[in-house]
């Protein structure tokens, strides 16, 4: 119950910050992706403030033994740098200079009731699950030799 | 002007301040892809915490209006197939590389993690690259 009601506060700590910055905004964000136009610089702030205080905030968190409500720390375990992971985030890239909504903006822009974000997030949720199953059925698809 | 910017920092310091948080109750990246695929069925044992954060997310923008917040601008500047377009491209994308912009954007750079650092600026140059090749070349206005 602790464990719900503290995620649910974290998420409308990162709603608000996502709103206030004007992140769930397609028209600032594609603003900060049009170099060549009138160029606006927002995101680059709301970014580089957002990492100074988790740099500074996970130096301090991740020198416990683990955190408050669980027994380790869930950090990613995969360090190699792979054609799936470089593929994605171009096809991310190229959706987010699409739509203008990458899925943190697009998330709390749901609670503004605007229709697009609805229809954004149905599509990601729609591609989410299209890459999962395309990954399962490759996985079964291929002989486990490794 | 001047109060965008202040606007800009105050707001990335709360996503910072959630990643923070986040890593420190239940020791879990902010990354909003990967939250989100596991509230996708077939749902991940932990579906709880993540579900809860969405929620507390999408009601952000309510809480702030109650509160007197400010006024949020909110301007979709392209056509509606687009908009589907580019969100299946999203979920592909984010989903085969592992996260998005908080995920690898904000939490992973922070951790100076060399597959967030290329995958991020990787993104980011595919969108400047997208958006140039709209706004001045395929459709210049």
């Amino acid at each position: 119950m602790k464990s719900i009601l503290l995620a649910g506060l974290t998420g409308l700590v990162f709603g608000t910050g996502i709103v206030l910055s004007g992140m769930a905004n397609p028209a600032v964000v594609l603003g900060f992706f049009d170099v060549a136009g009138a160029w606006d610089p927002s995101l680059a702030f709301v970014m580089a403030s957002a990492l100074l205080v988790t740099a500074i905030g996970y130096r301090v968190v991740l020198r416990r033994p683990a955190p408050v409500l669980d027994t380790r720390f869930h950090l990613p375990a995969k360090r190699k740098v792979d054609r799936s992971l470089f593929a994605g985030a171009a096809i991310f890239g190229v959706g987010w200079g699409i739509a203008g909504f990458c899925p943190g903006g697009a998330i709390p822009a749901l609670g503004l009731g605007e229709s697009s974000a609805w229809i954004f997030v149905a599509s990601m949720l729609a591609g989410i699950a299209i890459a999962r199953m395309a990954r399962r059925s490759l996985a079964a698809a291929r002989p486990q030799t490794a | 002007m001047t109060a965008i910017l202040l606007l800009s920092v105050l707001g990335g310091a709360l996503i910072g301040l959630s990643a923070v948080l986040l890593m420190a109750f239940h020791g879990r990246i902010v990354g909003i892809s990967g939250i989100l695929a596991g509230v996708l069925p077939p749902v991940s044992a932990d579906w709880g915490w993540r579900a809860a954060f969405l929620v507390g997310a999408i009601a952000a923008p309510a809480l702030l209006l109650m509160l007197g917040g400010p006024a949020v601008g909110f301007e979709s500047p392209v056509p509606t197939s687009w908009i589907v377009i580019g969100g299946l491209l999203v979920g592909i994308g984010t989903y085969l590389g592992s996260g998005c912009t908080s995920g690898h954007g904000v939490c992973g750079i922070a951790r100076l993690s060399p597959r967030s650092l290329l995958a991020t600026a990787t993104f980011m140059a595919a969108a400047v690259l997208t958006v140039y090749v709209i706004r001045h070349l395929v459709f210049p206005s």
